[in-house]
């Protein structure tokens, strides 16, 4: 699998030098990564949503190119490639989880945040911690519920992890590259104006997974109802990142098709949140059934004496 | 070739000197040549300075002495015997038991990798295995709190117990995590030093929380 994405990554250097009316994957690059607002930008690159539709000049296609090949201009097989990956500081990538949680209406998350600067940290350990605060808070979670029965016998359910890790990784990746697979088959058919590389997607899933880590911690709390609200609403936040950022990719394409690809990405999001907290915790109703029958029993009783 | 007839060397300047080849056998460097050294004292070398790096990591300083020398020793024998203590929990046999002997390997020593490919990648001046050696051996003081909660469960297994384990297991936590920035964090890039802290924090929760959720059967 790592020689097939190696693949792909050199497929796209080829593709992004070739493809030289997708200005917005490769011009960002000539600004130094902070937040430097987009109004200040130089003439390349212009606020909102009016840079999708610009094409790009001739006077800007040597730039690209030449900015394209500085970006990741070793071969695939050095150590110095991997580490194009890893080009973040601590603040960067802590105003890209800031921009996952708190989505700005109308902003593009990869626009915004990424800028040609895709990085694997962020998605890799946000994945591994998501695995292991699943996995805890699950095992904490049935173990607060579970506590006051007799035949109860804690148990460290450690084969989940292995579980939830193969899950989340599926998730982070595999749906990514299906994802991308799509836009650049859509993108042969109809000129799309916006186009994302893979590592761009793989970045905007991974950032847009943190908020399910508090969500996970939170779903301690034996509510069901308190656990099905922090679903609709982690759902929310990091479901409007993906699809502000999906949009503009899909939106110039026949409307059916756009309107299904936006309403799967949701879709597969959803199924992601709502089947970690059907398997890894237990439903808290368990314990309710038990309390009530014996009180029934005593109530008709004494309203029988009486 | 008339004039050099003239020119003859003086009998009277005398020439002296030593000429003399060094024999290697009769030298008494120790370090020239540790074959012929009895075995014992080649075990005892390699175990001293196993012990040495074992005080260092309970007491850490700024040494020189783990990330210099590194050896796997320390981080192996710590390994096998985490795991071997980890074993002969609750229902090995069943699904939903502890972590088997193969999955707490393969996470230290996985973990230990990821970590410093990570560290690597991020632009860090350390080598590949000095990063494992120094990773290793930082769980010491996790596998001596394991040591502590076997022993404090074989005396009970009740909210006592627990209370002495967590607070065990958490000062132990907090002992490795520290440890392991100290000898690890003067080699990263300054403004990233927290995107490497943070893993090597989930490493040692992941190992504290095998090591709390360890009940007996």
């Amino acid at each position: 699998i790592a020689f097939f994405v190696m693949y792909l990554f050199a497929e796209f250097d080829d593709a992004a030098n070739l493809l030289a009316a997708n200005p917005d994957a490769t011009t960002i690059s000539i600004d130094e990564p902070s937040e430097v607002p987009k109004n200040k930008h130089s003439r390349l690159q212009q606020s909102g949503r009016e840079e999708d539709d610009e094409l790009l000049g001739t006077d800007d296609s040597d730039k690209t190119e030449l900015l394209a090949g500085q970006k990741k201009s070793a071969p695939f097989w050095t150590f110095e490639y991997y580490q194009t990956f890893f080009d973040v500081d601590t603040y960067q990538v802590l105003d890209r989880i800031k921009g996952s949680v708190f989505p700005v209406p109308g902003k593009n998350f990869v626009r915004l945040y990424i800028r040609s600067n895709p990085d694997l940290y962020g998605p890799f350990w946000i994945c591994a911690t998501l695995v292991f605060a699943i996995v805890v808070s699950g095992n904490l979670s049935n173990f607060f519920i579970h506590l006051g029965k007799p035949t109860y016998r804690y148990v460290p359910e450690f084969r989940k992890v292995s579980i939830a890790a193969t899950t989340i990784y599926a998730y982070a990746w595999l749906v990514p590259l299906a994802l991308w697979g799509f836009l650049m088959w859509r993108n042969s058919k109809v000129m799309n104006i916006v186009s994302y590389s893979f590592l761009e997607i793989v970045c905007v899933y991974g950032y847009s997974l943190f908020i399910y880590i508090p969500t996970a911690i939170l779903w301690i709390i034996p509510q069901k109802v308190v656990r099905w609200v922090l679903v609709m609403f982690s759902l929310c936040l990091s479901g409007s990142v993906l699809v502000m950022t999906f949009w503009p990719a899909v939106r110039d394409d026949n409307r059916r098709i756009a309107l299904a690809t936006v309403g799967t990405i949701v879709l597969l999001h959803a199924l992601l949140a709502v089947g970690c907290l059907a398997y890894f915790f237990d439903a808290p109703e368990l314990d309710f059934p038990a309390p009530n029958i014996p009180a029934h029993n005593g109530t008709t009783v004494i309203t029988k004496i009486q | 070739f008339a004039g050099l007839s003239d020119v003859s060397i003086s009998e009277d300047i005398p020439v002296e000197g030593e000429i003399t080849v060094p024999v290697g056998s009769q030298s008494p460097d120790e370090d020239y040549s540790t074959l012929d050294e009895p075995v014992r004292d080649t075990i005892m070398r390699d175990l001293k300075a196993v012990g040495k790096k074992f005080v260092h990591v309970m007491y850490p300083k700024k040494s020189s002495a783990l990330l210099r020398d590194w050896d796997l020793w320390g981080p192996l024998v710590l390994c096998v015997s985490l795991a071997l203590m980890l074993q002969g929990g609750s229902a090995d046999s069943k699904d939903d038991g502890g972590p088997q002997f193969a999955e707490v390997f393969v996470i230290i020593w996985f973990g230990a990798v990821v970590i410093t490919l990570n560290s690597k990648l991020l632009g860090g001046t350390i080598s590949f295995f000095q990063s494992l050696c120094v990773l290793g051996y930082c769980v010491l003081p996790l596998t001596v709190a394991m040591l502590v909660c076997r022993l404090v469960l074989l005396a009970g297994s009740g909210t006592v117990s627990f209370v002495v384990r967590l607070i065990v297991v958490i000062a132990m936590f907090g002992w490795s995590t520290l440890a392991s920035t100290a000898f690890l964090a003067d080699s990263q890039p300054p403004n990233r030093k927290a995107l490497v802290v943070y893993p090597i924090f989930l490493f040692y929760f992941v190992i504290s929380w095998m090591i709390l959720t360890f009940t007996p059967q």
